[in-house]
C-alpha cells in the first residue's frame, strides 16, 4: 500500500513551520512520528496535499522538570517517557502508561503529542492528560495559546487545533501534596487499543483528597474526564465508601458503545471496577510510602 | 522528488525519492536489501523491522524521507563478514525459526534488546518481541535463541580466567 502523492516540507524552525501552516494549513497534515498518520495515508483515509514534518525542528524532544511541574515537547516519543527514570516518583502515571501504548517498535517512533492531536477516543494519552490536568501549548503565526486538556478533545479524531496551529508542548502542573497515579487498561491482546482504559491521578494533603483526576479511554466519543467522580472525592478521606461512590459516578460518566471489543454495559462496569481497584491501589501505595 | 542521504549497514547512499515512498520499499527496491520483509503492511507484524539509530522500528510505517541523515541497520548488517552475530548463532543453535519470515525482524529486535539489556529475563524478552508476530508460533525457541545469544555475548565479554577461580 502506498500513500497518495503529497508535497513534503521538513522545516527546521518553528517559525518556518507555522509560516507554512499559515499558508497551506487547510490542505496540510503535521507529521511527527507518523504511527497514526502514515497508516491513514496508506489506507487513503487521509489524502493531504502537504505533509509538514516537524522531525527536523530542534528542541521539541525535551522532557523538562520545572518548579515541580513537567513539560513534554511535541516530539517526545512514547519510548522516551517509558525510559525516563525521573518520572518514576512524581509522574508515575506517565511512566506507567507508556508501556501500554501499542508495541515497543511503534513506541520508538510514535509521539505523545502526535497521539493527542490524532484525538482517537481509544488513545491512551488523552485520558492521562485529563487526569493530570495538563495544558497544551498551540503555536501559530499569530502567537501562542494554551488550551486545557479538558477543552482539547472536541469530537472523535477532532482536536481543538486550528489548521494553522501546531502543538509545541504539553505542560503538566505540579501535583499537590503527596501524589500517586496509575493507568489501568483492558486489551484483547498485547499492543491492542483499549477495550477500556482508566487513568487515575490522586493528590492528598493531610490525609484528605486535594485532587483526583480520572480520565476514561475508549468509552465515549472522545477521551473523557469523569469530573463529578473526581470532585466527589475532594476534601474527603479515601474510605472504601468514598471510593465506591466515585467509581459509580465514573461509570455513569462513561458512554460506551457495543463493538467488537465488548458490549456497552460490560465496558461501563469495567470503568467502575477499574476506578475502584485503581484508587485502592493508590491509597495503599501512598500509605506504604508514608510508613 | 526529495534528495536524501541514508547510511545503511555502514554504507552511505544518496537517493532521489518521492516523499510518499515508504522506507521498507526504498530498502527493498532501491537498495536491493530484501531481507527486510513486508508482511502485514499495517505496522502490526514487525516483519519489516529495521534499526533506526540502533532502535527497532517498523519500516512499513515510516517514510524514506524521514530517514534522511539517519543511520539504519537491516538484517544484512548483523553479520561481520563470515562471522555471525551472536543473535544469529542463537537462532541457529536453538532452532529459533521455522518458516523464517519473521526472523529478520525478531533478530534485529533481539540485537537491540541485548545492547540495552545484556541479560534479559524471559519475560523481558517476550515484552521486547511483543511487536513482532511469528505465525509459526515458534516463540518458545525464539526466546531460547535470544537467551543463547545473551550467554554468547557474556562469554565473549568475560574471558575465562586461567586456573578457575580468581
Amino acid at each position: 500500500m502506498f500513500p497518495g502523492s503529497f508535497d513534503y516540507r521538513a522545516p527546521t524552525t518553528l517559525d518556518e513551520a507555522t509560516t507554512v501552516l499559515s499558508e497551506r494549513g487547510e490542505e496540510a497534515k503535521v507529521l511527527a512520528g507518523g504511527q497514526s498518520l502514515i497508516p491513514l495515508l496508506k489506507l487513503r483515509l487521509a489524502s493531504p496535499a502537504l505533509l509538514v514534518d516537524i522531525g527536523r525542528i530542534p528542541g521539541l524532544d525535551r522532557i523538562e522538570l520545572r518548579d515541580g511541574g513537567l513539560t513534554i515537547g511535541a516530539r517526545v516519543r512514547h519510548a522516551d517517557l517509558e525510559r525516563d527514570r525521573r518520572l518514576a516518583t512524581t509522574f508515575a502515571l506517565l511512566a506507567e502508561t507508556a508501556p501500554w501504548v501499542s508495541d515497543p517498535l511503534v513506541r520508538n517512533l510514535g509521539t505523545v503529542g502526535g497521539s493527542l492531536c490524532h484525538a482517537d477516543p481509544a488513545g491512551d494519552w488523552g485520558s492521562v492528560m485529563l487526569a493530570l490536568g495538563a495544558e497544551l501549548v498551540l503555536r501559530s503565526r499569530a502567537g501562542e495559546r494554551v488550551v486545557q486538556a479538558s477543552s482539547f478533545f472536541v469530537a472523535p479524531f477532532e482536536p481543538a487545533l486550528r489548521p494553522d496551529e501546531l502543538l509545541t508542548e504539553i505542560r503538566i502542573p505540579a501535583p499537590r501534596g503527596r501524589s500517586a497515579g496509575t493507568y489501568l487498561k483492558l486489551e484483547r491482546k498485547v499492543g491492542d487499543f483499549a477495550t477500556v482504559g482508566v487513568a487515575l491521578q490522586l493528590e492528598m494533603t493531610d490525609g484528605h483528597v486535594a485532587r483526583c483526576g480520572i480520565g476514561l479511554t475508549a468509552v465515549a466519543p472522545t477521551n473523557r474526564e469523569a469530573t463529578e467522580a473526581g470532585a466527589a472525592l475532594v476534601g474527603k478521606e479515601l474510605t472504601d465508601e468514598a471510593i465506591a461512590k466515585a467509581a459509580q459516578l465514573a461509570a455513569a460518566a462513561a458512554d460506551p458503545r457495543d463493538d467488537i471489543r465488548g458490549p456497552a454495559d460490560y465496558k461501563r462496569d469495567v470503568v467502575r471496577v477499574f476506578v475502584q481497584r485503581g484508587l485502592r491501589t493508590l491509597r495503599r501505595s501512598l500509605e506504604e510510602a508514608r510508613s | 522528488m526529495s534528495a536524501i542521504t541514508v547510511t545503511v549497514n555502514g554504507i552511505e547512499h544518496r537517493l532521489e525519492v518521492e516523499p510518499r515512498v515508504l522506507l521498507v520499499d526504498m530498502i527493498r527496491t532501491r537498495l536491493g536489501l530484501t531481507g527486510t520483509h513486508i508482511g502485514c503492511d499495517t505496522s502490526n507484524c514487525g516483519a519489516c523491522t529495521v534499526l533506526l539509530e540502533g532502535e527497532p522500528v517498523k519500516s512499513c510505517t515510516m517514510l524514506a524521507v524521514q530517514a534522511d541523515g539517519r543511520r539504519l541497520t537491516t538484517v544484512e548488517g548483523l553479520a561481520r563478514g563470515s562471522e555471525l552475530h551472536p543473535v544469529q548463532v542463537g537462532f541457529h543453535e536453538e532452532h529459533g525459526l521455522q518458516c523464517g519470515f519473521c526472523t529478520p525482524g525478531m533478530m534485529l529486535v533481539a540485537a537491540a534488546l541485548l545492547e540495552r539489556n545484556p541479560n534479559p529475563t524471559p519475560e523481558q524478552i517476550r515484552w521486547a518481541i511483543s511487536g513482532n508476530l511469528c505465525r509459526c508460533t515458534g516463540y518458545v525457541n525464539i526466546v531460547k535463541a535470544i537467551q543463547h545469544a545473551a550467554r554468547l555475548r557474556a562469554d565473549a565479554a568475560q574471558p575465562v580466567a586461567a586456573g578457575g577461580a580468581s
